[in-house]
């Protein structure tokens, strides 16, 4: 139960673009296109859920014994771009058309703030293994979501006429607000 | 104090070399053996990544080149030489590819063609197409709101004053991206050196009067100057043959209504706006 409230809660209550405001460049730079925004979203998801327990290992085996917590972030972005790199090696090696389907974005993530938030807010909240892998996949669906909303949104605004001082970012902007607010009336559902 | 910061530096540096040295090794199990001829066939290409040849960009098409599913002469903004190159590459033989360039198939500018409305919309050809048709008089004529302008990744195109569209063609590639947005069909790559009809309107020469001065009006004119029979008139729209014309020009100085181009024709004019509506 705890699990399924920690799911719902990172995917829409705590939206991680939406409501906590990370990872919001590949939000508005990959929206443009729904099949972009799914890709990059699935990606995403995938090295969420990675990096997570990768960083989880690397911070319960090595930074907690040794009493170095306050490495945290400078480790952390070690293995999460070490662990990005590995993904993309066994990905181009074990399925070509998923890493060409892929393209840019995998590398993007490397980039990608929400991946380092999700692990440094999981050991703040001394998350346990499975616990941090559902935040992952919560965090992860959650990210796709914004993606897919703001793509669905932006596809539709193409054919739109719009007043020239809002074309491009300034409405891209206006839209994420209003996405954010709407996400914003779930805040408080899940206590958690 | 020292302690401390030994303590970091050793274990972040621990730790990024044993994170370098296990992804050599992963390299190493994971390396993916790709054809050497790829990056021969990619430095080969223009790198204009324009998506003329289907693919989403100039190393996408080297893969499918390389692996049988792309054309040699795929690459339409590379020309003659990128042909000849890659067919090098490959060890296959090509012939001599004519150079290509995109033609605008209509003379209805704001001076000879009549608007039956005014459009408000949205400033792209392909919304206007929607909206009842456009609002030029003529149903085949070019809407002038310059898509194809938006489309050419070389500049090769910009709306003239006019209203209609004028191609460099210096610049222009051939690639044809500009023939796929056009929602009429205005736009259309042919040899650079075929002389053309410049007007698509299949109407009766009557109704082409009544909304263009500059139209086909299928009158058989040029048919009947033609000493080498290059010329039909189909649908009361003519069309030239480029294997039978030789560009002599008596068909166009015949013509009523101005409306056949001989290449090489002298450059129209100087293009002065982008994207705009017609004046």
């Amino acid at each position: 139960m705890k699990l399924l409230l920690l799911l719902i809660s990172s995917a829409l209550v705590n939206n991680i673009v939406l409501v906590r405001f990370l990872g919001t460049c590949p939000f508005l730079g990959t929206s443009r296109q729904m099949k972009t925004a799914v890709s990059m979203g699935l990606a995403t998801t995938f090295v969420l859920v990675g990096a997570g327990v990768v960083t989880w290992i690397v911070d319960r085996a090595v930074l907690v014994p040794m009493q170095l917590s306050y490495l945290r972030t400078l480790a952390f972005i070690l293995v999460i771009a070490v662990f990005v790199q590995f993904v993309e090696m066994v990905i181009r090696k074990a399925n070509q058309a998923l890493y060409e389907a892929f393209g840019i974005y995998l590398a993007l993530i490397t980039t990608n703030c929400a991946v380092l938030g999700l692990a440094l807010m999981a050991s703040n909240k001394a998350y346990d293994l499975a616990e941090t892998a559902v935040f992952g996949v919560g965090t992860g669906l959650g990210f796709t979501l914004a993606l897919v909303l703001m793509a669905g949104i932006r596809e539709e605004l193409a054919y739109t006429r719009v007043p020239k001082a809002f074309e491009g970012t300034a409405l891209a902007l206006t839209i994420a607000g209003l996405l954010s607010l709407a996400f914003m009336g779930f805040s408080g559902m899940v206590p958690i | 104090m020292v302690q401390g910061i030994l303590a970091a530096v050793g274990l972040l540096g621990s730790l990024g070399l044993l994170f370098g040295i296990g992804l050599v090794i992963a390299g190493r199990f994971l390396r993916v053996e790709e054809d050497p001829r790829i990056a021969q066939v990619t430095e080969s290409l223009p790198g204009a990544n324009c998506g003329a040849c289907g693919f989403s960009g100039c190393s996408g098409f080297a893969r499918a080149l390389i692996a049988g599913g792309a054309p040699v002469e795929g690459c339409r903004a590379g020309g003659d030489s990128t042909v000849q190159k890659l067919a090098a590459i490959l060890g296959r033989s090509v012939g001599h590819t004519a150079r290509r360039i995109a033609r605008v198939l209509c003379g209805g500018d704001c001076h000879s063609a009549v608007q039956r409305a005014r459009y408000d919309g949205v400033m792209d050809c392909r919304a206007a197409d929607l909206v009842a048709g456009g609002p030029k008089g003529c149903p085949d004529g070019c809407l002038g709101l310059g898509s194809c302008v938006e489309a050419c990744p070389f500049g090769a195109l910009a709306i003239g004053p006019d209203g209609l569209p004028v191609v460099d063609e210096q610049r222009c590639t051939g690639c044809g991206l500009c023939e796929l947005v056009c929602p009429r069909g205005v736009i259309q790559v042919m040899d650079a050196g075929a002389s053309y009809v410049r007007c698509l309107s299949t109407l009766p020469g009557k109704q082409v009067r009544q909304v263009c001065r500059s139209g086909c009006i299928g009158c058989l004119i040029c048919q009947r100057a033609c000493d080498r029979e290059a010329i039909t008139v189909l649908d009361n729209l003519a069309s030239i043959d480029p294997a039978r014309c030789d560009g002599c020009g008596k068909c166009a100085e015949k013509c009523p209504t101005h409306c056949i181009v001989i290449t090489p024709a002298p450059a129209r004019v100087e293009p002065v706006r982008v994207g705009s509506g017609p004046a």
